[in-house]
């Protein structure tokens, strides 16, 4: 018998409270996981490389105000700019206010609408259909499958901020990746309907020529419109994005307190079994020691059981944990302006520290059984 | 006969490790979960107890917020003709235009910028709302670029104290006082006066929103139909209390977050628990044995050994409420999903938060502790005397 399978067939003598704990663990560690892959969402993902090259630019006091319309022009002259379309929030309403009946809706400029968002693809025909029918609409395929629409098919949408009911043709059905559940249709439709929106614009969204221009095409930008009645605030897509994030509250303090007392939790459950487990062994260290065994290979193999129970019990959560979030984001309902992924990197993090708590908990009890005296041990009564 | 308790509480206390561990790891879940209750009982105080009953809330027909609304002024003198206005000290009909925009303000601690909400509003604003008690300085002046800021507002920005000035709109605004709406909504805002506002923000000519007061709650229901039915003013008229009941959706995301958090927390924290009660059952092997031949039945075992992990999560319980005590009415602030601006709340430890932390306690208990002491209460007892 090698010594790894010693230490393997120990760590599951007592069936019962092996499993116990490596669940109790591995349900932390999911929790850990989870709190990572947000985490990694918000700050750590930079987007898609087509992402990365765009720049929204809103107003500067909220996004509630929205801006002139000719402030494109003036965009488009901004070095290194390649594409500026109007980007407006409708907020309308399909069929009824029922949650499940929400989704994005936007005014843009269909000619230049697909020169920005590059990542979205639609066949060419349809483009054609959408830019001639002033009254067109394309929508993401996800949602074209949710509500059974087909090209041809006409939605209202009822307006809130704006007074008008939209009266729409799906022209166009597109796929992006990932799913933006949104529908984009032409803002000439609302300026006409509502005389204070003429030749007003939401946001604006930028294609800079590389993602090194992002932070200084925000700038120049910036700068132009600085002393304006209407300023602006141009930022990359990630750090529009992550404003919503921000309002919610101090996320970031948020995440990392769970983060810790998840770790800390860890850490008691798992030096709880092994303080279990040792004091029941302290007269087979003394046999083991009899038999020759030295005090760091006594050492090693407590510590080894336990990184091996935290280190199975981090497979369980990460695992589950890869389940949730792909059921999750692969569920209609499912909106995050974030692509939510566990990767393996994420996995092996958590791997990392349910292993270096496993070796935290077993190395204060399992010093102590090493150095006890062997006659002692002998003696102990369990 | 039923086992005493205090052979349970001395069992507890003979594994002292053992039971501080789990106790502490239980406690660590009761925090989590007492702290997401406590944010939502924070949040919905913010908007149940917002609004007077007696108060109209006038929006143009079809919007929900008064963010998204706007209508002409010259429906404002047709609203305050309106039969069953109560009259204000100068005997005039009381009822305010006011306009609301949300601003960006830098947070004190520097942690990015928030939405605030900024109303401007007419001199009766003032009078209509007495639940705003003025701390500090005195109220703003109409005609004047002053404002008043709630108190909150006032402990987390940047120049909000009286004498101080604040950049938004066209220039700078002198702040004169700060006022205290008792934890409710207006607990998150700016206020001055709506014609100045109006200017800064190019809105003249319009109002945003529109509030009436009747004489009382009855009466206000009576307006509140009155405006909703007059075929001039395209309007809708709304309670006052009803318009932020509706806004406590706003905590959805925190909901959601919050539970899925302290669920999985709970799940590991009973399998823990489950562990510390096999375990205790296997050590006591010969001294259940024992009580059974004594004449304890079957279930006196099993009630005492759910009854004793009942107490280890009680401890816990206690040890998590603690541990958040510190942190009661601490003030944070999320965003108004409706009008895209922050709202501030404190966290509250009401007496449900406490109740309902110490029942979810509890059934982490039950349910790490029905299956071990199920086990003990039917073990053999020959062999488990032999042991």
């Amino acid at each position: 018998m090698t010594l790894t399978r010693f230490v393997g067939k120990n760590a599951f003598r007592n069936k019962r409270r092996s499993i116990l704990t490596v669940l109790s663990i591995g349900f932390s560690l999911l929790l850990l996981t989870l709190m990572m892959t947000l985490w990694r969402a918000f700050y750590l993902d930079e987007g898609s490389a087509e992402s990365a090259q765009r720049v929204v630019v809103r107003h500067r006091v909220s996004l509630t105000f929205n801006l002139p319309g000719f402030y494109r022009e003036k965009i488009r002259s901004v070095p290194g700019v390649v594409a500026v379309v109007p980007i407006s929030w409708f907020g309308g309403i399909y069929k009824d206010q029922k949650p499940e009946n929400f989704f994005a809706q936007f005014g843009t400029d269909p000619e230049e609408f697909f020169k920005v968002y590059r990542d979205i693809e639609m066949p060419a025909d349809q483009l054609t259909a959408w830019q001639r029918d002033r009254q067109g609409v394309i929508v993401d395929s996800s949602l074209a499958k949710k509500y059974g629409w087909k090209l041809g098919d006409r939605i209202v949408l009822q307006g809130t901020i704006y007074p008008v009911n939209l009266d729409l043709n799906i022209r166009g059905i597109f796929t992006s990746n990932p799913d933006d559940k949104s529908v984009y249709f032409n803002a000439k439709y609302v300026e006409e309907a509502v005389s204070w929106f003429k030749g007003r614009a939401g946001t604006f969204s930028i294609l800079a020529a590389t993602a090194a221009d992002v932070s200084k095409v925000s700038t120049a930008i910036d700068d132009m419109f600085r002393n304006a009645p209407q300023p602006t605030k141009a930022e990359s897509e990630k750090a529009f994005g992550l404003e919503f994030v921000a309002m919610m509250g101090n996320v970031k303090a948020f995440i990392l307190s769970i983060c810790s007392a998840v770790v800390f939790a860890t850490l008691l459950v798992s030096a709880n079994t092994m303080a279990m487990s040792i004091r029941e062994r302290t007269r087979e260290v003394a046999v083991l020691k009899t038999l020759g065994f030295t005090r760091q290979t006594v050492l090693g193999m407590f510590v080894g059981e336990a990184v091996t129970l935290a280190v199975l019990g981090g497979l369980v959560g990460t695992s589950i944990a890869y389940l949730l979030v792909y059921v999750a984001t692969h569920s209609p309902q499912f909106f995050s302006f974030f692509p939510l992924k566990v990767t393996p990197g994420l996995c092996l993090v958590a791997m990392l520290v349910a292993g270096f708590v496993g070796f935290l908990s077993a190395a204060l009890p399992a010093y102590h059984a090493s150095r006890t005296n062997i006659v002692q041990g002998l003696r102990h009564i369990g | 006969m039923a086992i005493p308790i205090s052979y349970n509480i001395r069992n507890l206390k003979l594994r002292k490790g053992l039971t501080i561990m789990t106790a502490l790891g239980i406690a660590l879940t009761v925090t989590t979960a007492i702290f997401i209750m406590a944010l939502l009982a924070g949040l919905q105080r913010a908007f149940v107890t917002s609004g007077d009953p007696n108060n109209v809330l006038v929006l143009r027909k079809g919007s929900e917020a008064e963010l998204s609304g706007g209508f002409d002024a010259t429906a404002f003198p047709v609203l305050k003709n309106l039969p069953g206005i109560a009259k204000d000290s100068h005997g005039e009909p009381m009822a305010s235009g006011e306009w609301v925009v949300v601003i960006v303000l830098p947070r004190k601690s520097g942690t990015g910028e928030v939405n605030v909400t900024v109303r401007g509003m007419m001199p009766d604003g003032l009078e209509m709302r007495p639940s705003a008690k003025l701390v500090q300085g005195r109220w703003f002046t109409p005609g004047q670029r002053e404002v008043v800021v709630s108190q909150s507002i006032h402990k987390r920005f940047l120049n909000a104290s009286v004498g101080d000035n604040m950049a938004f709109g066209k220039g700078p605004w002198q702040v004169v006082g700060v006022f205290d709406a008792g934890g409710s909504a207006y607990d998150s805002g700016i206020w001055g006066d709506v014609n100045q506002m109006a200017a800064d923000f190019d809105r003249q000519g319009g109002f945003s929103s529109a509030y009436l007061r009747a004489t009382d709650p009855v009466s206000a229901d009576a307006l509140k139909h009155r405006v909703s039915d007059d075929q001039r003013l395209k309007l809708e008229g709304v309670l006052e209390p009803d318009y932020y009941a509706k806004q406590t959706s706003s905590g959805a995301p925190i909901r959601i977050i919050g539970w899925i958090v302290a669920i999985i927390m709970a799940i590991g924290s009973s399998f823990a628990a489950m562990n510390t009660m096999y375990a205790a059952v296997a050590y006591r092997g010969r001294e259940i044995a024992t009580l059974r031949v004594i004449g304890f039945s079957k279930p006196s075992i099993l009630t005492s050994f759910v009854l004793e992990s009942l107490l280890l999560s009680l401890l816990g319980a206690l040890v998590g409420i603690l541990l958040m005590l510190p942190l009661n009415g601490m003030t944070t602030g999320t965003s108004n999903g409706l009008t895209f601006s922050e709202i501030v709340f404190s966290l509250r430890m009401t007496v449900p938060v406490v109740v309902t932390a110490v029942g979810f306690a509890l059934i982490m208990g039950l349910f790490g502790g029905i299956a071990p002491a199920w086990h003990a209460a039917r073990r053999d007892i020959i062999a488990a005397l032999r042991d």
